[in-house]
């Protein structure tokens, strides 16, 4: 069985900043990122939707120690987004000083750009990565 | 399925910049299990070993192959077990159930990592790979930021101050390193910490600071576990496994509605719990993953020895301790025992099977009379696998 939404697929379209999931005919659950499964009932009847991309912030931590290769990047702050279609995704925070993040972020309101993970040594090539800013701009 | 017991232990000290090879830290910890046991090269009939960045590590894969050899076991069928950090809590349930079955009598069954040789940068980088490699890592997750977010959402969920989680954190550590100073296998033997340098340290994921962190280390260990049958002319003391459990997770964003609780420990110990006939009321003691310290309370909660969002009173009642409701990483855990990730599972089933036989006298942590203990392993952000040890059976 192929998958309806790939890895690549789903890289290529989040480099549009378009994020892409995919509905059950069975369930009409989103799944995001993609699997080969919905997430929920288990079917594989799937179809790619385009999602908004926008969200709430669940919860999110500042990174101070970096993995080898992306130190220059740290401090960063990661959050896990809930998405007005359900699913919950990871990605960054980038409208804000790092070292100023505290537990206010969870609830506020956030949109979807993206930026690229140019990948290291043992990622087999690039990835986009969601990036959050807030909604209201604040 | 026939009865399993743990016959032999073997562990060796967990340290930083080890000198020694991953294939002669097994080996030590190998032969002292073969020892406890008076058994032979020539008596074991399979070995499962823990291993999981030896090729990060060492250049080294295929581990299991040379350990067996080295050890004398010419040619004995090696497999190597790996699931990131619960590596050889597999490779044991594993050896349980092919001995239950009946297909092998005896087999020499543990785990070996060299972290330490890796150097930070890289460990962190490697240590991420028990993470979502092409949905999750581009965003720049780390072992500790993983548990960092499910700080802030226990925080959140529970409605638990931060300034209150913060100080059962920071005893959750303290308490750790007080027990590692009795163990003379561990990474911290000399060092006790207090609460205000756990709460100070410095930030490596908000809130999750230097301290509350286990470090990298480089160690083995090893048991030696046999039929009922062969156990009883081995041992006067066999520490019979009369539970197993082991279970999976999807990467971490999507196990959002459970978070942050890991859904796939509440499987893996309920396996455990009913296989053996027990409850959570009814374990001993427990060694728990306590990669982070507010894992410890997050596994405290997912093992059902606290509410969700209660465990941190645990800690500070003193009910994890010596004497109280549930003693818990009596060993100084994963934070201050050491933690060599393939190996880690042997270690905490060492751990426990030292303590029912009634060992640890002499290091002044015996938890008097236990009968029935838990082992609890977790792999990366979701491999859980849980072992329930007893000697009254």
């Amino acid at each position: 069985m192929e998958y309806q939404l790939s890895f690549k697929d789903y890289h290529k379209a989040l480099m549009k900043n378009k994020l892409m999931g995919l509905k059950c005919k069975a369930c009409g659950a989103i799944t995001c990122p993609p699997q080969m499964s919905c997430r929920n009932c288990t079917g594989f009847d799937l179809e790619v939707v385009e999602l908004t991309g926008k969200g709430k912030i669940t919860t999110y931590t500042t990174i101070y120690v970096a993995p080898e290769g992306r130190e220059n990047e740290a401090p960063y702050i990661i959050v896990l987004v809930e998405l007005e279609e359900g699913p919950w995704i990871m990605g960054n925070l980038y409208d804000m000083d790092p070292a100023r993040a505290d537990l206010d972020l969870i609830g506020k309101p956030v949109e979807l750009g993206t930026r690229i993970f140019p990948g290291d040594k043992y990622s087999d090539g690039p990835a986009a990565r969601p990036v959050f800013r807030f909604t209201d701009g604040k | 399925m026939r009865k399993v017991a743990i016959v032999g232990t073997g562990h060796t000290d967990f340290v930083s910049d080890g000198p020694k090879t991953e294939v002669e830290m097994f080996c030590e910890a190998g032969t002292e299990a073969m020892e406890e046991a008076s058994v032979t090269p020539k008596d074991i009939q399979a070995l499962y070993c823990g291993n999981v960045f030896g090729d990060f590590a060492e250049g080294q894969g295929m581990i299991q192959s040379y350990i067996a050899n080295e050890l004398g076991c010419h040619h004995i069928p090696a497999t190597r077990f790996e699931g990131a950090c619960a590596s050889a809590t597999l490779a044991i349930r594993d050896a349980f159930i092919w001995v239950a079955s009946g297909f092998y009598d005896v087999v020499l069954v543990g785990g070996t990592e060299k972290a330490t040789a890796m150097g930070t940068p890289l460990a962190t980088r490697t240590f991420a790979m028990g993470s979502d490699g092409k949905y999750e890592f581009p965003a720049g997750i780390t072992f500790p930021g993983f548990f960092a977010l499910l700080a802030n959402l226990y925080s959140a969920k529970y409605d638990v101050p931060m300034e209150r989680l913060r100080e059962q954190m920071s005893m959750v550590s303290v308490q750790s390193h007080f027990y590692g100073t009795k163990n003379p296998h561990a990474q911290f033997k000399h060092k006790e910490v207090t609460a205000e340098q756990v709460s100070k340290g410095f930030m490596v994921a908000s809130p999750l600071r230097l301290l509350d962190c286990c470090p990298f280390s480089d160690g083995a260990a090893a048991l030696v576990v046999a039929s009922e049958e062969k156990a009883k002319k081995m041992t006067d003391k066999p520490v019979y496994i009369t539970g197993v459990g082991q279970a999976s997770s999807p990467r971490l964003s999507a196990q959002a509605p459970f978070l942050p609780r890991i859904r796939a420990r509440e499987v893996s110990v309920k396996q455990a719990y009913d296989m053996a006939g027990v409850g959570p009321q009814d374990i001993d003691l427990c060694e728990l993953h306590d990669c982070f310290s507010i894992a410890s309370l997050i596994a405290a909660e997912n093992l059902g020895f606290a509410e969700n969002g209660k465990a941190g009173e645990l800690w500070e009642k003193g009910e994890t301790k010596i004497g109280g409701k549930i003693p818990i990483n009596i060993s100084g855990g994963l934070k201050a025992k050491g933690h060599p990730i393939g190996a880690t599972g042997a270690s905490q089933a060492c751990e426990v099977a030292r303590q029912l036989r009634g060992d640890m006298a002499s290091e002044a942590r015996q938890v008097e009379g236990a009968k029935i203990g838990l082992v609890d392993t977790l792999g990366g952000d979701g491999i859980i696998s849980n072992l329930v040890l007893q000697t009254n059976v």
